[in-house]
């Protein structure tokens, strides 16, 4: 089976035979772009139906199960509908904002996707700040956020949105000490350099338990800046009706839902890069029969494998939690998760100079 | 500003972690255990479907063989629904002795007022009343839910006072 690198590589080398180099680099950008927005649909869909059997099964119920075998084809019904419903625009609002919204949460999911490493050598942009550009951009979504609540010119979106600002603003700073944990270890920020470093074995097991440590601040950090349960103040049902996507429908409504879960996805396989080795396989020091059997699941395998158990986890959280308050969401933040993952930064640094982890 | 031990806080932060994995633990096991699943295919399973012993459908007046029934007419059920569900009207019955008796000529229940509240069940002194399981109550007429308890004919068992 001929690997997703080789592919885009032969790809690549066609383009080059029979067109010119601009036209090559014009439809290599189309093709990206359209592989992109595939991606986005497929795991709209994958996602929102694990979501509901994965709640369903947590709160002993079934489930959708009407619509396809065992419902799997749930999603593909509910998208339907979404798109032929009419995308109002409230009299109220501020329309352009309104209406530019949506679009701004899609497009900040998608620069995301940029340096994420799909499978082995299978980049779209390898940079060499890879992961400073997620976190840069990842902390963008909270404009779209402010925009939505403050354009519905509605209490419950505006209170919703200025929730979400305190929240992501607050825990930006967790998530992004606890990867300059890993950066420091694998003492390079560019994604390809960090897979790289953990052929012999992943961060986690490698950097002892300081790297458990900031695995653990890394997904509760990250389950609040993709405002999910049980950080889900901004959407907040039971208070806000739906926080800042109240007066969304439609078209503009699926794109907001799009867009959480692309995030998810986002952050999760962000997540697998850098804790869970990304597409290296499992290595198990010196076992060379089981680390050979190993090399032969395909690395695109390993990456979604590791992205989806991060996504089961995150809302396996969802579906077991209840909603914190803001007063102890910020408490959880500040008096917490910041100092206990700015210690364990220190002792990460100190290992990384001391050469202590393997 | 208060300073919180440091004691404190590092037995806050296991605490929590262990009461989280506590929960976590849980819905895990809900997960993976579907035969604990509740939920009723109702018009699928309609022809085995087995409701729990306490749910309640409709208010019933259970008669034996002879046509009989428990109910005095002392009126408690009457007293107990909140919202007038339950209408006692009597008639006067002779007695073998010649006597006039106070018995009940109709009970009739508003099933459309009914919310299930049990209160009349359990005012009941002489337990002429129930609950039943009967749960399918669509009519295309609302009067068809104004119902008569006691059946045509029916008199009072002997020996309930």
């Amino acid at each position: 089976m001929p690997s997703f690198y080789e592919i885009a590589d032969q790809l690549h080398s066609w383009l080059n035979a029979n067109f010119n180099p601009t036209w090559v680099l014009i439809i290599e950008m189309v093709l990206a772009g359209v592989a992109v927005i595939g991606l986005f649909a497929v795991l709209g869909l994958v996602l929102v139906i694990m979501e509901r059997k994965v709640s369903a099964w947590m709160q002993i119920r079934l489930g959708p199960n009407r619509v396809g075998p065992k419902g799997m084809l749930q999603s593909l019904a509910d998208t339907v509908k979404l798109i032929v419903k009419e995308g109002m625009t409230p009299s109220g609002a501020d329309k352009f904002l309104f209406n530019l919204a949506p679009y701004i949460a899609m497009i900040v999911a998608m620069l995301l996707l940029a340096p994420i490493a799909f499978a082995g050598n299978f980049q779209l942009w390898d940079i060499n700040v890879g992961v400073l550009y997620v976190s840069a951009i990842s902390s963008l979504s909270v404009i779209s956020v402010l925009m939505a609540g403050w354009a519905s010119n509605n209490k419950c979106s505006l209170l919703g949105a200025m929730r979400s600002g305190a929240q992501i603003v607050s825990y930006e700073l967790t998530a992004g000490l606890s990867v300059l944990a890993i950066v420091v270890l694998a003492g390079d920020l560019k994604i390809s350099a960090i897979v790289a470093s953990q052929s012999d074995g992943w961060w986690i097991f490698k950097g002892h338990i300081p790297a458990i440590i900031a695995f653990v601040t890394f997904i509760i950090a990250v389950t609040a800046e993709t405002n999910r349960a049980p950080f889900d103040l901004a959407e907040a049902e039971s208070e806000l009706t739906a926080g800042f996507h109240t007066e969304y429908s439609g078209m503009k409504f699926a794109l907001f839902f799009l867009a959480e879960y692309v995030n998810v996805f986002i952050v999760c396989a962000l997540g697998a890069t850098l804790f869970l080795g990304g597409p290296m396989p499992l290595h198990i020091g010196n076992w060379e029969g089981f680390n050979h059997a190993m090399d032969y699941v395909p690395s695109s395998l390993w990456f979604f494998g590791k992205t989806f158990f991060l996504i089961f986890l995150i809302m396996w959280f969802r579906w077991t939690f209840p909603r914190l308050r803001i007063d102890q969401l910020l408490n959880l933040e500040w008096k917490y998760l910041l100092p206990i993952s700015m210690i364990n930064l220190l002792i990460v640094t100190a290992m990384a100079i001391l050469k202590w982890h393997f | 500003m208060k300073i919180v031990p440091v004691k404190k806080y590092i037995s806050d932060v296991f605490g929590a972690i262990k009461s989280l994995a506590t929960g976590m633990k849980r819905t895990m096991y809900y997960f993976t255990h579907h035969k604990e699943i509740i939920t009723q295919q109702y018009p699928d399973n309609r022809n085995t479907l087995e409701l729990p012993e306490r749910f309640k459908g409709e208010v019933v007046m259970p008669h034996d063989e002879n046509n009989e029934h428990r109910c005095t007419g002392c009126q408690a059920c009457e007293l107990a629904c909140p919202n007038g569900t339950i209408k006692v009207i009597f008639k006067n019955e002779l007695t073998p002795e010649g006597k006039k008796k106070k018995a009940i000529d109709k009970l009739v229940y508003h099933l459309e007022l009914c919310t299930m509240c049990n209160l009349c069940v359990e005012a009941c002194p002489s337990d002429a009343i129930k609950m039943a399981q009967t749960f399918e109550h669509s009519v295309f007429d609302r009067s068809k839910l104004t119902k008569v308890l006691n059946n045509p004919g029916s008199k009072i068992m002997e020996g309930v006072e």
